[in-house]
């Protein structure tokens, strides 16, 4: 299937292999984007204003797909340990003097533009805990198991702390996949769930109220109809009342009527399963899978260990963003923030999604070189 | 080398090997996953479907935010400084309306409709949710309210609320103190926390309104009401009431704030007066001031242009922001540095004559009276204001010993005042120079600053701070505009704490060389005051110091002569005082802008606003006020 030598290109093909870019990811994600576009559309209200801003955003995240997909793996992996110290030190900076907003300390203003240190984090994550494993070409062992936990949990704790738990979340799953991928004992992720069960009562304590209050309402939404029970009773109505088939596009009650909140950010799949039902969540699904299988398959070609381990992590966080979002839409999951990957309104997780695509594909790229 | 190599190929083998095992065991966890989630779809939109149908259809609970009524603002004696006055506006629930153009060609009978309010009307309007009301129109007058009461019949879907706007009585004379409230802005919202304003239109802009935003604000309440399937609310199910903000009490009393205004005529400038013992600003004047009531539903480009270009610029708080050099009134604690540090007595005589020379300098500085004051001491030297015996000290100290005293009483650093706009002048020292320009200190600079001139710069706020200071012999309270903040209407004002600051200290013998100084600078017969309010009449003894701030410099062989100035190149005449001079009851700075003497403009303007308040504390029978 990869291997090119002796058959004819047809020209797209030609132009993707230039690029350097992968024609059935790029397919899939097209496919993603534009459902994202007819959901906004629909989401806020029939804004032009919001869907010219949005495809704005695409554009540039496409620019920087193509970008990232030019960047050698082995400039990946020299840049990997710096990438992390500058996320690291940004995210010590923005505790100092980020700005707030929406009683949150998590934005940089360096100027010209004004963006959160945490998603450089979402990617040097993955990139820094691949470097130090490939190093060694052999599962982690118990020092291996110290240096990367401690890489893992301080960025972890600072992001946690501005408080964005979604995103901390996102962040230490990237961690902990690449472990996992690179072959850790299964003994020892048995440990660290035991671990995480008995940390617990600590996290609850780190916890912010407002966090609590999230957590609590999970198990009980009812019990907070006014406030943090309103989102999942809301979300949940819409989607039940969607059905098999959805009531139709710009038709929802539940989002035009705007019972439901922040239906253009984290709460957009609701507006989706409202106005498209089972078969439309059906399709978003299959989307999804095909998305994550066809990174981890680029993942399993690569050629060696660093490639491996980054192409894994990015394609398996990706799913671990989506899982969280609908989990937490469909009332399965606590509500921590975490938009659904490539379709909720906003720029920032969309461009580092892009970017990660973008290594995707130059990994890719690279191991078809190679094979040539 | 060779084995090595085979080694590690086969290490390589074995790790891909592993990875594709781990691999397919994450495919197949996402796989259960996915099917987990669409499990769940399924159940809530196929197995649940009805029940969530009829809850679609029957959930119509909507919450809408409760704006807060925002705290009023008093002076001392309870005279409202800011309240919320009901404006009447017009709405326009569009599904009541029938054809929106008919109806908006109708309204335009009634009321004047212009373009821009059409097209902020229409944009609106497709913002909207169901049955939500769209501001047309506000600031209708009760005519225009009536005329549309009585055709109400034939306008379907239009209504009159009445909503809350900030109104500011005191018009010009508290724009500068109690600031205003403006339509919240992008800047705004990056500021303030949205979950507590989802209601709320209006948030403080300047003054005290934004110092004091959190307190006068309150918190938004909410109510669930629910609507029928179109969206129409149908009745309202359970409320949580807005918690009211709180009213302020400022120190600040109306009538002196007045009679400052009017003993400022008919100088622009800035009078601020402290009550020494509490910190408390009793009038805070800068002249002139500004209508602050078109700003709150926004000002007309073309008014706001005008106010902007105004050659007496009503938008600048010339009392905390406006930088001015101190002049003479600052020689009193150069005089005290040089007591502290021993470098002088206050018995040292010298002999002033019109000029001084650094030793080895030809430059001379010269003193404000061209043939000099003769044989001065201490206390004489700061009657008349001699500027050679300060140079002489000046030089004596140096900069290293007279900054630091400055620096005590506050030169240099903001008051700390609870509003916006504080400027901190400067405090020019040696470190000050090298930071700021690069430069080193010269001695010429040491002789300037102890009469006031250069570099140094205060906030006529500031000066009345010293001149609290000095009040006090040293003792430093926190400056402040608000006295208490009130609970809701009937709760009991709560007194805002005083909060002493680092004082400033020197031997009681030396403040009462200074004390004795500035009651003879304006009750000797040698005193700078002494023309203009010493030998007038009175029942009780001003200590003060007058000074004038250069707005240019001159050349050392030219002379100030007012009659050949322009009137806006003139001298700013400045006092600073405190009475009664043994028991100080208020401390006053007054900045008279192109006013030129201190002595003659701003004394005399002092001496009125300090009449006033002793009157008003019944020091005073109202006949001594002096007419």
């Amino acid at each position: 299937m990869i291997s090119v030598t002796g058959r004819e290109l047809t020209p797209s093909q030609w132009i993707l292999r230039s690029l350097r870019l992968d024609g059935t990811l790029l397919v899939l994600i097209g496919i993603l984007l534009a459902i994202g576009l007819v959901v906004l559309f629909s989401a806020t209200g029939e804004s032009i204003a919001a869907l010219q801003r949005q495809s704005g955003r695409i554009a540039v995240g496409l620019f920087a797909l193509l970008l990232f997909a030019q960047v050698p793996v082995s400039t990946l992996r020299a840049w990997a340990p710096w990438l992390f110290l500058l996320g690291l030190g940004m995210l010590i900076a923005v505790m100092q003097v980020g700005d707030i907003g929406k009683g949150a300390r998590r934005w940089l203003d360096l100027g010209l533009i004004r963006f959160q240190p945490s998603e450089i984090m979402k990617l040097a994550m993955p990139l820094m805990v691949a470097w130090y494993l490939s190093l060694r070409n052999a599962p982690p062992r118990l020092l291996d198991l110290l240096v990367i936990s401690v890489l893992i949990v301080v960025p972890v704790l600072l992001v946690m702390r501005q408080p964005d738990l979604g995103t901390a979340l996102l962040i230490g799953a990237a961690g902990l996949l690449v472990v996992f991928l690179a072959g850790l004992s299964w003994r020892w992720f048995l440990g660290l769930g035991l671990a995480i069960a008995a940390a617990v009562p600590l996290l609850w304590s780190q916890m912010h109220d407002y966090q609590r209050q999230r957590v609590l309402t999970l198990f009980n939404p009812e019990s907070d109809p006014l406030g943090a029970g309103y989102h999942i009773i809301q979300s949940k109505i819409a989607i039940g009342s969607g059905g098999l088939y959805g009531k139709g596009w710009l038709n929802g009650t539940q989002s035009q009527l705007q019972f439901l909140p922040e239906r253009s950010t984290d709460f957009v799949f609701a507006v989706y399963a409202e106005e498209f039902g089972f078969v439309g969540i059906a399709v978003l699904l299959a989307l999804y899978f095909l998305i994550v299988a066809r990174g981890l398959w680029i993942a399993a070609l690569a050629q060696d260990r660093f490639s491996r381990l980054v192409a894994g992590s990015i394609s398996l966080t990706f799913a671990v963003y989506m899982v969280v979002n609908i989990g937490m839409v469909s009332g399965m999951l606590p509500v921590v923030g975490v938009p659904l990957p490539l379709v909720s309104y906003g720029g920032t997780s969309l461009v580092t999604l892009m970017v990660g695509f973008g290594i995707l594909m130059g990994i890719h790229s690279q191991q078809r070189l190679v094979n040539r | 080398m060779l084995i090595d190599r085979q080694d590690s190929y086969n290490e390589e083998g074995r790790d891909q090997s592993r990875f594709s095992v781990r691999v397919l065991v994450s495919i197949l966890f996402l796989l259960l996953l996915v099917l987990l989630l669409a499990g769940r779809m399924f159940t809530l939109q196929v197995g649940a479907h009805e029940h969530f149908t009829t809850l679609s259809e029957n959930n119509r609970l909507r919450i809408e935010p409760i704006p807060p009524t925002r705290g009023l603002i008093y002076d001392r004696n309870g005279i409202l400084l800011a309240e919320n006055r009901p404006a009447y506006q017009l709405e326009v629930t569009v599904e009541q309306a029938g054809d929106l153009e008919l109806l908006l060609e109708r309204l335009s009978g009634f009321v004047e409709l212009s373009p821009a309010e059409m097209d902020r009307f229409r944009a609106s309007v497709r913002q909207r949710r169901p049955f939500q009301p769209v501001l047309l129109k506000s600031g209708l007058d009760d005519e225009t309210v009536a005329r549309i009461a009585v055709a109400r019949h034939e306008l379907p879907g239009v209504e009159i609320e009445a909503r809350p706007v900030r109104h500011y009585p005191q018009g010009a004379d508290f724009a500068h103190v109690v600031g205003y409230v403006g339509r919240i802005n992008e800047q705004d919202l990056r500021r303030l926390d949205m979950r507590n304003y989802a209601g709320t239109s209006h948030t403080g802009k300047t003054g005290v309104e934004r110092h004091y935003e959190d307190v006068l604000h309150g918190t938004t309440g909410h109510k669930q009401v629910e609507v029928n399937a179109q969206g129409r609310v149908i009745r309202e199910l359970s409320v949580v009431p807005p918690v009211p903000g709180q009213d302020l009490f400022l120190s600040i009393d109306v009538g002196l704030q007045r009679a400052a205004r009017d003993a400022l005529a008919p100088h622009d400038g800035a009078v601020v007066a402290i009550d020494p013992a509490t910190g408390e600003v009793l009038a805070l004047v800068s002249k002139p001031g500004f209508d602050p009531n078109p700003f709150v539903n926004g000002i007309s480009h073309r008014d706001f242009s005008a106010l902007q270009s105004d050659p007496h610029k009503p938008l600048f708080n010339r009392a905390l922001s406006g930088q001015y050099p101190p002049g003479s009134t600052l020689k009193p604690i150069v005089a005290l540095a040089g007591l502290e540090e021993n470098v002088t007595t206050a018995e040292r005589r010298m002999f002033a004559t019109g000029y001084y020379q650094l030793p080895g300098h030809e430059r001379r500085y010269r003193d404000w009276r061209r043939g000099g004051h003769g044989w001065v001491d201490m206390n004489r030297a700061i009657a008349v204001s001699s500027d050679v015996y300060f140079y002489d000290l000046g030089h004596k100290l140096g900069i290293d010993r007279m900054a630091p005293m400055l620096g005590a009483f506050g030169v240099g650093s903001r008051v700390g005042i609870d509003a916006t706009g504080e400027r901190p002048g400067i405090l020019p020292s040696r470190e000050w120079k090298r930071s700021v320009q690069n430069l080193q200190w010269f001695p010429g600079e040491t002789l300037i600053t102890a009469i006031g001139q250069g570099y140094m710069l205060t906030t006529p706020l500031q000066l009345a701070d010293v001149t609290s200071t000095l009040a006090n012999r040293g003792q430093r309270v926190q400056t402040r505009l608000v006295r208490a903040i009130r609970d809701g209407a009937d709760g009991e004002p709560l007194a805002e704490p005083l909060r002493y600051l680092d004082p400033v200290i020197a031997s009681d013998a030396h403040w009462d060389v200074i004390h004795q100084a500035l009651i003879d600078a304006v009750h000797a017969r040698h005193g700078t005051a002494w023309g203009s309010v010493g030998s007038t009449s009175h029942t009780y003894r001003i200590a003060g110091k007058t000074g004038t701030a250069q707005v240019f410099s001159l050349a050392p062989d030219q002379e100030y002569d007012e009659s050949k100035l322009d009137r806006r190149l003139w001298d700013h005449a400045l006092f600073i005082g405190y009475a009664p001079a043994e028991a100080p009851e208020i401390a006053v700075a007054v900045l008279a802008e192109h006013g030129g003497s201190g002595g003659r403009v701003a004394a005399p303007i002092a001496r009125r606003v300090i009449d006033a308040y002793l009157t008003s504390l019944g020091l005073l029978a109202a006949a001594e006020e002096e007419p």
